[in-house]
């Protein structure tokens, strides 16, 4: 049996690790809607990527190699993407479903012709840390995680400092608030939305693949399920900023963990209803978020200059 | 009337050639895993419309993508983005499944269209809700029906496993999770020895009634406003919220109706897997990219449907050939949506041009016959 410190320990500690794909395709959709597109495809790239990422190291045995060939896969994806909004200006909410049932459809492909079987894979090696990873309790919660779990955080203050600090920050803000504007500045509105989006893209395909060669070791068919759509949920849920964003993802993972828990420990909760907690969690809060926090104006809308 | 025509087929065109695209490039990705295209998309036909029956499969695949899409051309008509076909295919059926499950005896020609109306009214709260949620509280459609797929899903797995499963299974150690079977008397006739039904037909007569609601009501004319301008449609007293609800309730009517006609006319009963596809075999997505390839059209949604109803069922027949795996049709989808949306902007870009062209034309004619002719 599990004791309560156990238990809570448990639920804390794949709360962080959980939190890991959510951020990595939360922070670079961050980045694309503040510079004016919504990328509704994450959840196809994650996909490509994640199926990328795990052909490579079950071939080579070598994690990194795969998570080099998630990132080709995400920079295709994202320029492709970025070719069919900003150059074609393609409705980008259609397309992105489009780009969406193409990873769905593709990953599956591949995987069922090359590999065929699930298998599993050493994947990336878990942080070892001299000294903090022995430690009790703190060890498992925060010190002995996979490498890409802290990849995942490190985003974070990462895209807060471009943001906020960078001239880079202020050319993609402006391209998202005000692109005519941008644009009569000099900055090339094509060339920041080519950037946040491709970047979008890759950072999407390492998110597939810290839930299949971080996480979980396998792959499976849509072994996202909705993953990445709530991802773009939780851009919307932290108003656009990345430590909002972070906080969302924390909460979704404990939400997602409590709910493993609860199946782990057989409460007499149906496992239907656990599961279906973080959409319906997803619902609620975009009701309440959203009558505080303002998207980018030109979100969703083509430039065109004049 | 000549240039309309003439409008007509260069409208057809854009996304006909966009489609072949992603064909094309299917083939590359075939060739590029080793088997030959031509096998390939051969054996697909084939397997479509080879035989009486295998096109009779095609039209029961087509049916729901049918009656799907024309939700969608309602919903995308109004601007307002449902991806919510899925659970909202589920929960019609879920509802009819229920009806004709507590009620087993009642004459046919009662409980089905009843059902129908049922189905309609499920899909149309599951879709509504997201209506309401956008209307009134600003939430993004496109993620509250995502998140009301998942929802019906589970609701669908719950009510399977537990109080809707068939008592046979429920006594049993497997437990599939499954109805019971409706009576016979509540099967949609069929046209033996095929699997064809009478949904088939339903759904295209649909189609012209949606046709007629589109374009020949004041209500399918304020739809056609408010997606169009909402600005304008404010100020010419148009109540915008009303309508957005109203798009995103008709089109959940239409995705409820073809989850019921998979039950009542397919499989008669219902069943799951686990996952949405497994009730509705993608339909719900699948819909959205025959009507966009449909141009948003009712009519054009027709032959769209049974194209990719085409698809879905060569595909098997495709994987059993040169064991490529149907998957692959997923995948193709995904390439028509994205290269049909993206073409619509060559469309309006010849569009533009022939406007440009007539209006030189006409200034050059109002010159000529404003200056006498010099002699």
């Amino acid at each position: 049996m599990y004791s309560i410190g156990d238990i809570l320990l448990g639920i804390a500690a794949s709360g962080i690790r959980l939190a890991t794909p959510y951020l990595y395709a939360a922070i670079g959709e961050t980045l694309g809607q503040r510079s004016g597109v919504l990328n509704l495809g994450v959840e196809g790239q994650m996909l490509l990527g994640a199926f990328a990422a795990f052909y490579v190291t079950y071939r080579t045995g070598n994690p990194w190699l795969g998570l080099l060939a998630a990132v080709l896969v995400g920079l295709l994806m994202g320029l492709a993407m970025a070719f069919v909004t900003v150059n074609l200006h393609a409705e980008q909410g259609i397309s992105g479903i489009g780009f969406y049932l193409f990873g769905l459809g593709m990953s599956d492909l591949l995987f069922q012709k090359l590999l065929g079987t699930v298998d599993s894979v050493k994947g990336v090696p878990d942080a070892h840390f001299p000294l903090l990873s022995d430690l009790p309790v703190l060890g498992e919660l925060l010190f002995r995680h996979n490498w890409m779990v802290y990849g995942a955080y490190a985003l974070v203050p990462l895209a807060w400092f471009v943001l906020n600090k960078t001239p880079w920050g202020l050319m993609i803000k402006a391209a998202g608030e005000n692109p005519h504007a941008a644009d009569s500045l000099g900055v090339s509105v094509a060339k920041v939305r080519y950037a946040t989006v491709t970047l979008g893209g890759i950072l999407s395909a390492l998110g597939g693949a810290s839930l299949s060669i971080g996480l979980l070791k396998i792959f499976q068919q849509n072994m996202t399920s909705g993953l990445g759509f709530i991802a773009v949920a939780l851009v919307y849920f932290g108003s656009w900023r990345p430590v909002g964003v972070l906080m969302g993802a924390l909460l979704f993972s404990l939400v997602n963990a409590l709910q493993l828990w609860v199946q782990v420990l057989g409460l007499p909760i149906p496992a239907d209803f656990a599961v279906m907690a973080p959409y319906v969690l997803t619902i609620v809060v975009l009701v309440i978020v959203v009558q505080r926090a303002r998207p980018p104006a030109a979100l969703t809308k083509p430039f065109t200059r004049e | 009337m000549k240039t309309q025509w003439r409008e007509r087929i260069t409208d057809l065109f854009y996304p006909l050639a966009a489609a072949s695209l992603a064909f094309v490039l299917g083939a590359v990705v075939l060739a590029l895993l080793g088997v030959s295209p031509l096998d390939a998309y051969a054996a697909l036909l084939k397997g479509a419309f080879g035989s009486r029956n295998a096109f009779a499969e095609t039209l029961v695949k087509a049916t729901p993508l049918l009656l799907v899409g024309l939700g969608i051309c309602i919903a995308f008509r109004g601007q307002v983005i449902n991806i919510g076909g899925e659970g909202q295919m589920i929960v019609g059926a879920l509802l009819a499944t229920a009806l004709g499950l507590a009620f087993p005896d009642w004459p046919g020609w009662v409980m089905i269209p009843l059902a129908m109306l049922v189905a309609m009214f499920g899909g149309a709260v599951w879709g509504g809700i997201p209506g309401v949620l956008k209307a009134y509280y600003n939430v993004n459609e496109i993620l509250s029906t995502i998140m009301m797929n998942a929802i019906a899903v589970q609701l669908m797995n719950y009510l399977l496993r537990g109080p809707m499963i068939d008592p046979v299974q429920a006594q049993r150690a497997s437990q599939i999770p499954q109805t019971a079977a409706l009576s016979a008397a509540y099967r949609l006739p069929r046209w033996v020895p095929t699997r064809l039904h009478l949904g088939a037909l339903i759904a295209v007569v649909l189609a012209l009634l949606v046709y007629f609601l589109l374009w020949r009501t004041g209500w399918g004319y304020r739809i056609r406003a408010v997606g169009y301008n909402p600005h304008a449609s404010r100020y010419a007293g148009i109540p915008v919220k009303r309508y957005t609800v109203l798009a995103l309730v008709l089109s959940g009517a239409f995705a409820g109706l073809a989850g019921m006609i998979q039950v009542y006319g397919v499989n008669y009963r219902m069943i799951t897997d686990g996952s949405a596809t497994g009730f509705t075999g993608g339909a719900g997505f699948n819909g959205i990219v025959a009507a966009l390839l449909g141009q948003l059209h009712p009519l054009g949604t027709i032959p769209a449907s049974v194209l990719f109803g085409a698809l879905l069922v060569g595909a098997n027949a495709m994987q059993r050939a040169v064991q490529v795996p149907s998957a692959l049709v997923t995948a193709l989808n995904g390439l028509v949506v994205v290269f049909v949306v993206s073409s619509e902007y060559f469309r309006r870009r010849a569009q533009k041009r022939r406007l440009l062209r007539a209006t030189e034309r006409a200034a050059a004619q109002a010159v000529r016959e404003a200056s006498p002719p010099r002699g």
